[in-house]
């Protein structure tokens, strides 16, 4: 017998005798998606936030980037932001030593949960694949206030599983020496979030 | 030697601990720090209980239906280009993943943090296979470096402070001797000594903190960036994935991913979830296996009292709070599961014969099943596995006399009095009710305190003597019913 | 109401003071107690040291003894806890008189709705709440209103109060070491009060605790909360 068909036999005869479960779903759905809750908790995590209206988002951006000399731009960015910005910006196809070398990225994101301070990216227009937000130290993120929902269960219900996800809450932190939390490992060190409304 | 069994009894391996002041300094630090930031992260939720409550039920729904959600996990992740494996234990699991790193040519890999691969005793298994695994977690890469065993689910290297970790890099990795042991140092003389690795990494290895049925989706659920990095930069992606890790639908995740974090770290969130389903185009890696792991999962299944253990999301809250493991540390549990979960999940995935004290390494306290966001009734468990463990016949012996006594009410009368006979002259010697040394086994209880003495009267005799003399006070009053 | 002591088989022989005490404080409130010459023990010892089967018969003991009570009163955390939570899974039809079994506070607090016993103790006390009390039975701050109630009390707040004195039964013996270490931490808890006594709801915990006091020739005595309550 294979190992799947050995171990799908046990368990079929393991569950014979469990009975039927059911799934009460009480918890708390809707509540604040304020603004000012999400920069709370973003706050919280040492993001850095920056609020902007939808005609100032290129200076918001710019001014992230001021000491970023060259900076990784997804495909499908809207071109205002970028408007205020004077460096290198380099647009896939891009490797990995590529990515390396950048400064920065600028993304949007796909939703942002004001309740755990959560932004979360698909890949969608703006997001560009995973290494994007990965290998460059800093990452600046524009969210569009319209973008925020309360909790996980709103997030939830917009997101495609089948798409790739990244769910960031803050910057790159470890507490794995003496449960200290520190800031800045793997990941980007620095997170700038822009909240457009 | 068995990752889940190291055959040192745990009062053995607990006494080694207890001998150990930085050690146990180190580990009281840790765990009261994390256990205060765990209640003021789930104080905030006032619908923590009915998360709670949703999360165990989710879970026991899974184990009822396991073996269908196993083969639409497996459907769904096949059909987005996946390639699932199943493996019946550790052997077979360390082996599929070893032939798929060989297949890819390369000789070594980037890890992320994952229990399973803990369990297989997965990079001892590869390094046979002449396969470098290199661990990435920032706690796990400390331990890696230090040629030692996790003692933590969470944070692996809880049992050394700043200034030990920073011995362990000056002496393991080209650290500069100037590093210091600010904890930010720290962390970035791992990000340098790993940079390289992961920007020229081909294959991946990870676990997975949940795998979704209907879509075919793993999530891995970590803080530094490296998952990220291990799950993103190479060509091929391995993961090991016990067979309890299915949740049924992507939305589970609204509660799963509010009671995790939460429980294990203290966070609202932790900085990152990764979410892939099979291959994607363009992004990320382009050969994805996943291997499903048994390795005692359906024996423990079977059980209708020890299944409850496979709800666990392998947070660690529960460690955090044990009074046990704030003494004795992981590594006395002598498994890669330490604490109160691996008391009870460690017998059961090994078989009791391998860890017959570990259900007796709890005072049944009760501080893990409060805590447990998937609501496990360990205390319970601990006492169904304890009536499975070896009894010597010696303590059998006394255990089959006292309930011999205490079944019928005369006997029990009867052996008081003897005992008070037998303990009276003592008492009356000593002019006090209490010993200080008792012959074995009683010397167990008096090394450390005094013991008590039977008093002269026992209640009962003190009752039928008032039953006699002056008969009961107060029966006289009738009383109301209180509602 | 017909009450009945269970008077728990360690109180019987090692503490018979502390059934006293609960026999004279409901006396005292104009009830009247049985005391059922036919109980033994609740079986405890035997199930969570892995002997369910020898525990069968010591519960149904307790059931049949117990049955014909309105209400049982017993003066340990622990030993309810054991009917509460065990019985009704151990033996068929006990449900009925595990749920009419009470520790003494929820017996005084929830059924007789008394928090002041009419008790005077004028000393500096601290309370210990015992890990059955506090995480099986979920007696909250019911002890420590009956305590507050008392006249001439200092209640003093115990550092790390929740935290397990290192008893759990058989563990004080199957790992003596750990038990002694957490021991040690509960006696410097204690010590660091500056009471005269330290009160809990059980006398298994207090042994243990009074044990390690009495070997450090502290200051601190252990006492049933029961006989504070009678005093």
């Amino acid at each position: 017998m294979s190992a799947r068909e050995e171990i799908l036999t046990r368990l079929r005869a393991a569950v014979t005798h469990i009975p039927p479960v059911e799934v009460p779903r009480d918890y708390r759905r809707g509540g604040d998606a304020s603004v000012d809750l999400l920069i709370d908790r973003l706050v919280d995590y040492r993001a850095r936030v920056r609020r902007s209206t939808r005609a100032e988002v290129g200076a918001a951006v710019a001014a992230c980037l001021a000491d970023a000399s060259a900076v990784v731009v997804p495909g499908e960015l809207p071109a205002l932001w970028m408007s205020g910005y004077g460096g290198v910006v380099l647009r896939e196809p891009l490797d990995v030593e590529q990515l390396d070398g950048a400064a920065a990225v600028v993304t949007g994101c796909r939703v942002a949960i004001a309740a755990t301070g959560t932004i979360i990216l698909d890949g969608g227009a703006g997001q560009g694949r995973r290494a994007l937000t990965l290998v460059p130290d800093h990452h600046v993120c524009v969210v569009d206030a319209a973008q925020i929902v309360a909790g996980l269960p709103e997030a939830v219900a917009l997101l495609d599983p089948r798409r790739p996800q990244t769910w960031i809450s803050g910057p790159s932190a470890t507490s794995d020496i003496e449960l200290q939390r520190v800031e800045g490992v793997h990941g980007p060190r620095r997170l700038d979030v822009i909240i457009v409304d | 030697m068995n990752p889940l069994a190291s055959g040192v009894p745990f009062p053995r391996a607990a006494k080694v601990a207890l001998g150990d002041p930085q050690l146990r300094t180190n580990l009281r630090r840790a765990t009261h720090t994390i256990r205060d930031r765990r209640a003021h992260a789930v104080g905030e939720l006032p619908d923590w209980e009915a998360l709670r409550t949703t999360a165990a039920a989710i879970k026991d729904d899974v184990l009822r239906r396991l073996p269908e959600l196993l083969e639409r996990f497996e459907e769904r992740a096949t059909a987005a280009g996946a390639t699932v494996h199943w493996a019946r234990d550790a052997a077979e699991a360390c082996e599929i993943v070893s032939r798929i790193v060989r297949g890819t040519g390369e000789t070594s890999a980037v890890k992320v943090k994952s229990m399973a691969t803990q369990e297989i005793g997965l990079n001892e298994a590869l390094e046979r296979d002449g396969i470098a695994a290199f661990e990435t977690d920032l706690a796990e890469l400390i331990v890696q470096l230090a040629h030692d065993t996790p003692s933590h689910i969470l944070v692996p290297a809880i049992h050394y402070n700043r200034a030990e970790i920073r011995d362990i890099f000056v002496r393991e990795m080209p650290a500069d001797a100037d590093l210091t042991d600010d904890p930010a140092a720290l962390a970035e003389a791992a990000r340098s000594h790993l940079r390289r690795r992961f920007l020229s990494a081909k294959v991946g290895i990870s676990g997975a903190n949940f795998a979704i049925a209907d879509t075919g989706t793993l999530v891995v659920v970590e803080s530094e960036g490296n998952g990220r990095m291990c799950l993103t930069l190479p060509d091929t992606l391995v993961s090991v994935v016990g067979i309890e890790k299915i949740l049924p639908t992507f939305a589970d995740l609204e509660v799963f991913m509010q009671v995790l974090p939460r429980s294990s770290t203290g966070e609202r969130m932790n900085p990152y979830t990764s979410t892939w389903t099979g291959v994607t185009p363009g992004d990320g890696p382009s050969d994805v296996h996943v291997v499903l792991l048994d390795n005692g999962r359906s024996t423990t299944l079977a059980d209708e009292v020890g299944r409850q253990t496979l709800r666990c999301i392998r947070c660690s809250a529960c460690l955090n709070v044990c009074p046990v493991y704030e003494r004795a540390g992981g590594h006395a549990y002598g498994s890669v599961y330490p604490g109160p979960i691996g008391a009870i999940l460690s017998p059961q995935l090994t078989g009791i014969g391998e860890n017959a004290s570990l259900p007796f390494a709890s005072t049944l306290c009760g501080a893990c099943y409060d805590v447990c966001p998937v609501k496990i009734n360990i205390p319970e468990v601990l006492v169904h596995l304890r009536d499975q463990a070896p009894h010597s016949p010696a303590e059998r012996a006394a255990m089959s006399v006292a309930a011999w006594l205490m079944r019928s009410p005369k006997r029990f009368a009867a052996a008081e009095r003897l005992a008070q006979l037998g303990t009276g002259p003592l008492a009356a010697a000593l002019g006090r009710r209490t010993v200080s040394r008792l012959p074995w086994p009683g010397s167990k209880w008096t090394d450390a305190r005094d013991a008590p003495l039977p008093a002269a009267e026992s209640f009962r005799d003190w009752w039928k003597h008032r039953d006699q003399t002056a008969g009961p006070q107060g029966h006289t009053h009738p009383v109301e019913e209180t509602p | 109401m017909r009450i009945a002591l269970f008077v728990t088989c360690m109180n019987d022989l090692l503490y018979p003071d502390t059934g006293i005490a609960t026999v004279r404080i409901l006396e005292r409130l104009g009830h009247r107690v049985d005391f059922p010459q036919a109980q033994t023990c609740c079986g405890q010892m035997h199930l969570n040291s892995g002997y369910q089967q020898l525990a069968v018969p010591l519960v149904e003991n307790f059931v049949r003894t117990f049955e014909p009570y309105d209400a049982v009163v017993a003066p340990s955390g622990s030993c309810v806890a054991m009917a509460r939570d065990n019985y009704p899974r151990l033996v068929p039809d006990a449900a009925g008189v595990a749920a009419r079994t009470y520790e003494l506070s929820e017996l005084l607090v929830d059924v007789l709705g008394v928090t002041d016993v009419g008790a005077r103790f004028p000393h500096r006390v601290t309370y210990h709440p015992t890990c059955h009390g506090l995480r099986m039975l979920r007696l909250g701050d019911k002890p420590l209103r009956l305590l507050r109630a008392v006249e001439g009390i200092e209640l003093l707040e115990l550092g790390g109060a929740e935290e397990c004195c290192g008893f759990g039964g058989t563990f004080a013996l199957k790992n003596a070491d750990v038990s002694g270490a957490m021991l040690a931490d509960k006696c410097r808890n204690i010590a660091d009060t500056e009471a005269d006594y330290v009160a809990a709801v059980d006398n298994s915990c207090l042994t243990h605790i009074g044990g390690g006091l009495t070997r450090q020739k502290a200051r601190a005595r252990h006492i049933h909360y029961a006989e504070v309550l009678a005093s």
